[in-house]
């Protein structure tokens, strides 16, 4: 079976799902969590690539890159969150982060 | 199937292999590593995609930079990993159903046949001298020069935001405080005392005179 344009779809769909389902399992390791959500922007911006290349339209490359972009961003902060999180309470267990009482 | 048909399948395994070991793997180095594998993998498949600038970038971008500070992170964090597994698999019998349901409706939709081959044809290889990031380059500074500037503006927020969430001073350093110095008057530094510049001295002559 030659490869088409839903293959590399199939491959970010499942992509995607197995980082759902680490968000299931590491529910209680942050550190894990945000790969699992790295894991996510990389399937969907399979997606983007995919549909740039064979619709012959650069925007979606465009597009990955500012997805790039605010991805460094975000684990950048992410993990800063987390050392001063780790600093403060000495654990990254989601469970003991119940200051807030919500 | 040609040459890079089997390049796929052979990357797309691999990155699904990764995947989920990023996901199951105990030690959050292993899991970061794997990472790492899936980053790399996934640059090899936008090759394939004629997405050249893309495939270097996060090659430089996730596994120079973004994977190398989570491996610091979880290297200088001392993580107690027996209570971060505990339960690990309870969450599985949730977890599974809502994956697969995902992963099947997605390939439901699709492998119809609106995605099918027949309907969107391969497009034709680029020229020899084609330079995929010379017409990224063009694009970003032409039509999308606004959201490039903005994407400039989030990484100096996200600069800024990280060194101030992170940075730690001293309690008992001792540092000038730039606003105080500009604050200061005359009067906070200086006080004039008036005093005679003369003074005549009579005590002292005075037991002289007593002794003659």
């Amino acid at each position: 079976m030659s490869v088409g344009l839903s293959h590399y779809l199939i491959l970010g769909a499942v992509l995607f799902a197995i980082s759902v389902i680490g968000i299931f399992l590491n529910r209680k390791n942050v550190i894990v969590l945000l790969m699992a959500i790295e894991l996510m922007l990389l399937a969907v911006n399979m997606n983007f690539i995919a549909f740039s290349h064979y619709l012959n339209d650069l925007a979606g490359q465009i597009f990955v890159f500012f997805i790039l972009t605010v991805a460094a961003a975000e684990s950048a902060i992410g993990l800063a969150i987390l050392v001063l999180l780790f600093r403060n309470l000495r654990t990254i267990n989601v469970d003991d982060l119940d200051r807030l009482k919500g | 199937m040609i040459f890079q048909d089997y390049v796929f399948y052979a990357l797309a395994a691999i990155l699904l292999f990764a995947g989920l070991r990023v996901i199951t793997s105990r030690n959050p180095v292993h899991a970061a590593l794997f990472l790492v594998l899936a980053f790399f993998t996934a640059a090899g498949i936008w090759l394939l995609l004629e997405a050249e600038f893309l495939a270097i970038a996060l090659v430089l971008v996730y596994v120079g930079a973004v994977m190398v500070l989570f491996l610091f992170v979880i290297m200088m964090l001392d993580i107690n990993l027996d209570r971060l597994r505990e339960g690990f698999w309870n969450a599985l019998p949730v977890a599974l159903p809502v994956g697969i349901l995902m992963a099947i409706e997605m390939v439901m939709v699709l492998s119809s046949k609106h995605f099918s081959a027949d309907m969107i044809n391969a497009p034709v290889p680029k020229p020899a001298g084609y330079s995929n990031t010379a017409e990224i380059g063009s694009q970003l500074y032409t039509d999308y020069l606004l959201p490039f500037e903005l994407a400039s503006v989030v990484l100096l927020v996200a600069i800024v935001a990280a060194i101030a969430l992170t940075l730690r001073e001293r309690k008992d350093s001792k540092f000038i405080d730039p606003a105080e110095q500009v604050k200061v008057k005359r009067a906070d530094r200086v006080r004039i005392v008036s005093m005679p510049a003369e003074k005549e001295i009579i005590a002292v002559t005075e037991p002289e005179a007593e002794k003659k």
